[in-house]
């Protein structure tokens, strides 16, 4: 198997389904000519030609919406909204317009669409380039909301969404652009089918995106047996994977790099609580970042999203008295 | 053929229909504001009296195939290309037999089989999206046309804007048509816009342009036969701007106070029903008596459409489940 870059996996993910499929399309900003600025679409505008590779003006409202549109007639747009902030201000189409016309239409038309996004921190972009906001379209009934944490799901899922016949938001953590893996090019993987990357006995870690990498880090330097359950999906999400593990082992723990506030994984802590309190040995529990704008300064950016040493610290302190751990900016007296 | 296609290929080169089916409309509208003035009707309504011509001018011009992606103000335009009066009325009431079920409601009109896409409640919102049903029909090298319908308003939002100068670069088989009547909702347009002819603004664009009046539906049909042309044979956009007005208030039970004294009768001397009769007696197509009778049927009709209506069953809390995504369409 070929050892990709993650941006070689969403390039070849894209490559693929537009050689199979010739209702897929692809535009965005700076992605034809210039292949992008993450290089996620290199290549693509020389194989298939600048009608179904396009630049489009700094216009993420009229793209989007066209996407809605041409989704409609027929054809399977692929959108790059180059950081995912951008889309604060096409959300309308995206949210308000494509997550309402089956519904809307009785089913008359669907909009088979994909929205890839770059999303996330740890590159010294600054609080208005380094937020995940998925939780912004995971409260909206209608989209599907999906996160890669490796080249291998990169590829599949990418693959995946493009096929969906409904509108899917996709999110690449664009710290994890220029790191490889292997990929299988035969690997299929389904939307809302999460993958269970490590097992163990002891303890259940959800994680989603790059949180997955850091969540892989912290067992291991823990020591814990433990399962690291991938999400990959947000919309719909695993909950057979997930209650499953939890039944065995007892214990929860979801590594979310959102605020603390309003993230999706309560939504996972409800449901097994609700499905599993009985059977449970200690209160699940939520790591995030604080509910604070991404900072911009190298150590205080570290800091800010979970990362492997904390993460550690928190598996550690619950498993000794089965007890939820104080999150570090409370335990180190900085913030309640 | 759906009694929705046969509808709309009864405008076709038939005067006498586009009168009609203005008639229609306009009762329409008015027992609309009747029932949800009885309490009948919940939530809002927008009524668009007064603009009747350039509804029926544009579906008698586009062809079925072709997709109009129009606004809450979307009753006459959604009758126009085909859309039954009782599936209208069936929505607009919540009920099972409405064109979405009673799920949309009256700004959410929707018929694929006469290219009606669902009408959006957002101002602006249905531009890019006609944008993007032209982009497909130029990738699948089709020869329809996409046309956006959207009000005054609509010209100061940022999706006007960016949609115009996307369907610009990109040569889109698109038609914009701005049903200027005169108010975006409570506010008089040169309130809130610096211009007094809003297809000015095309020009930004280097897209051609102009106004025409929007209550004579001959007007309408020559302006929109030579944009359609254009849009079909590679020419691209071109924006509309319809000088129209709106009769009633922006929604519900809003009387248009704010209303100069004296403007809506000014306009009501050209109300697009007695323009195009006008039109047609001088051609001898109908008669004083003729007309007489064909308003008598109309009322008859639209009373027999809301009996039917009024028994028409109610949506199930099963139904409300159903069309969020493909996988939950029963």
């Amino acid at each position: 198997m070929p050892a990709l870059r993650f941006r070689q996996a969403i390039v070849a993910a894209l490559t693929d389904e537009m050689s199979a499929d010739p209702t897929v399309i692809t535009f965005g900003e700076d992605i034809a000519a210039a292949e992008g600025v993450f290089k996620a679409t290199e290549g693509l505008l020389a194989t298939f030609g600048p009608e179904r590779v396009r630049d489009t003006p700094i216009s993420e409202m009229a793209f989007t919406g066209a996407a809605v549109g041409a989704a409609m007639m027929g054809m399977k747009p692929v959108v790059e909204i180059m950081f995912i902030e951008f889309l604060g201000v096409a959300l309308d189409q995206l949210v308000t317009e494509a997550a309402k016309m089956r519904y809307l239409s009785q089913g008359q038309y669907s909009v088979p669409m994909v929205v890839r996004a770059s999303s996330g921190s740890g590159l010294g972009f600054g609080c208005q380039h380094s937020q995940t906001l998925e939780n912004w379209v995971a409260a909206t009934p209608g989209l599907k909301v999906v996160t890669p944490s490796d080249p291998q799901s990169a590829y599949s899922l990418l693959r995946a969404s493009i096929a969906d016949p409904d509108p899917v938001v996709f999110l690449e953590p664009r710290i994890l652009y220029a790191e490889r893996g292997e990929v299988d090019f035969n690997l299929k993987m389904k939307l809302g089918q999460a993958r269970v990357l490590t097992t163990g006995s002891d303890l259940t870690i959800v994680a989603l995106g790059n949180m997955v990498n850091v969540s892989k880090a912290a067992i291991a330097q823990s020591g814990v047996s433990a399962d690291l359950i991938d999400l990959g999906t947000i919309v719909p999400w695993d909950r057979e994977t997930v209650l499953n593990s939890v039944r065995k082992s007892k214990r929860l723990i979801v590594v979310e790099e959102a605020p603390l506030s309003g993230g999706w994984g309560s939504e996972i802590i409800a449901t097994v609580t609700r499905e599993l309190f009985s059977s449970l040995v200690s209160a699940p529990f939520r790591i995030t970042t604080p509910d604070i704008p991404v900072p911009f300064n190298g150590s205080l950016e570290a800091k800010f999203a979970p990362n492997a040493a904390d993460v550690c610290r928190q598996i550690l302190e619950s498993m000794k008295n089965n007890s939820v751990p104080d999150a570090w900016w409370v335990s180190e007296g900085v913030a309640k | 053929m759906n009694n929705s296609v046969e509808r709309r290929s009864a405008l076709k080169d038939n005067e006498v229909a586009w009168f009609e089916r203005m008639l229609e409309i306009r009762e329409f509208e008015k027992q609309t504001n009747l029932l949800f003035a009885s309490g009948s009707i919940r939530g809002t309504t927008h009524l668009c009296v007064g603009q009747e011509a350039l509804a029926v001018g544009i579906a008698s011009v586009l062809n079925k195939d072709d997709v109009v992606a129009a606004t809450y103000r979307g009753h006459g335009l959604a009758l126009a290309l085909g859309l039954s009066s009782h599936s209208a009325l069936a929505e607009i009431m919540g009920k099972a037999t409405g064109c979405a079920g009673g799920l949309g409601g009256s700004m959410h009109l929707c018929d694929s089989s006469v290219g009606i896409l669902p009408t959006s409640a957002i101002i602006g919102g249905g531009m890019p999206i006609a944008a993007g049903a032209a982009l497909a029909f130029q990738i699948q090298k089709k020869s329809n046309v996409a046309v956006a319908v959207f009000g005054d308003g609509a010209t100061n939002i940022g999706a006007f804007h960016e949609t115009l100068n996307l369907a610009a670069i990109w040569k889109l088989p698109v038609i914009f048509i701005c049903d200027n009547n005169v108010y975006g909702e409570y506010s008089r347009f040169n309130i809130t816009t610096p211009i007094e002819d809003l297809h000015t603004r095309a020009d930004s664009y280097d897209m051609p342009n102009l106004k025409i009046d929007g209550m004579d539906i001959y007007t309408v049909r020559t302006a929109l036969e030579a944009a359609v042309e254009r849009a079909r044979t590679g020419g691209g956009p071109t924006l509309i701007e319809a000088k129209t007005y709106r009769f009633s208030g922006h929604s519900r039970a809003d009387t248009a106070p704010y209303r100069p004294e004296g403007e809506l009768a000014e306009w009501e001397k050209r109300d697009p029903l007695k323009v195009t009769q006008e039109h047609l007696i001088a051609k001898g197509l109908l008669s004083s008596e003729k007309i007489a009778k064909m308003i008598s049927e109309t009322e008859e009709f639209i009373q027999a459409t809301i009996k039917k209506v009024l028994n028409d069953p109610e949506p199930t809390v099963k139904d409300m489940f159903k069309n969020i995504l493909a996988e939950s369409k029963n």
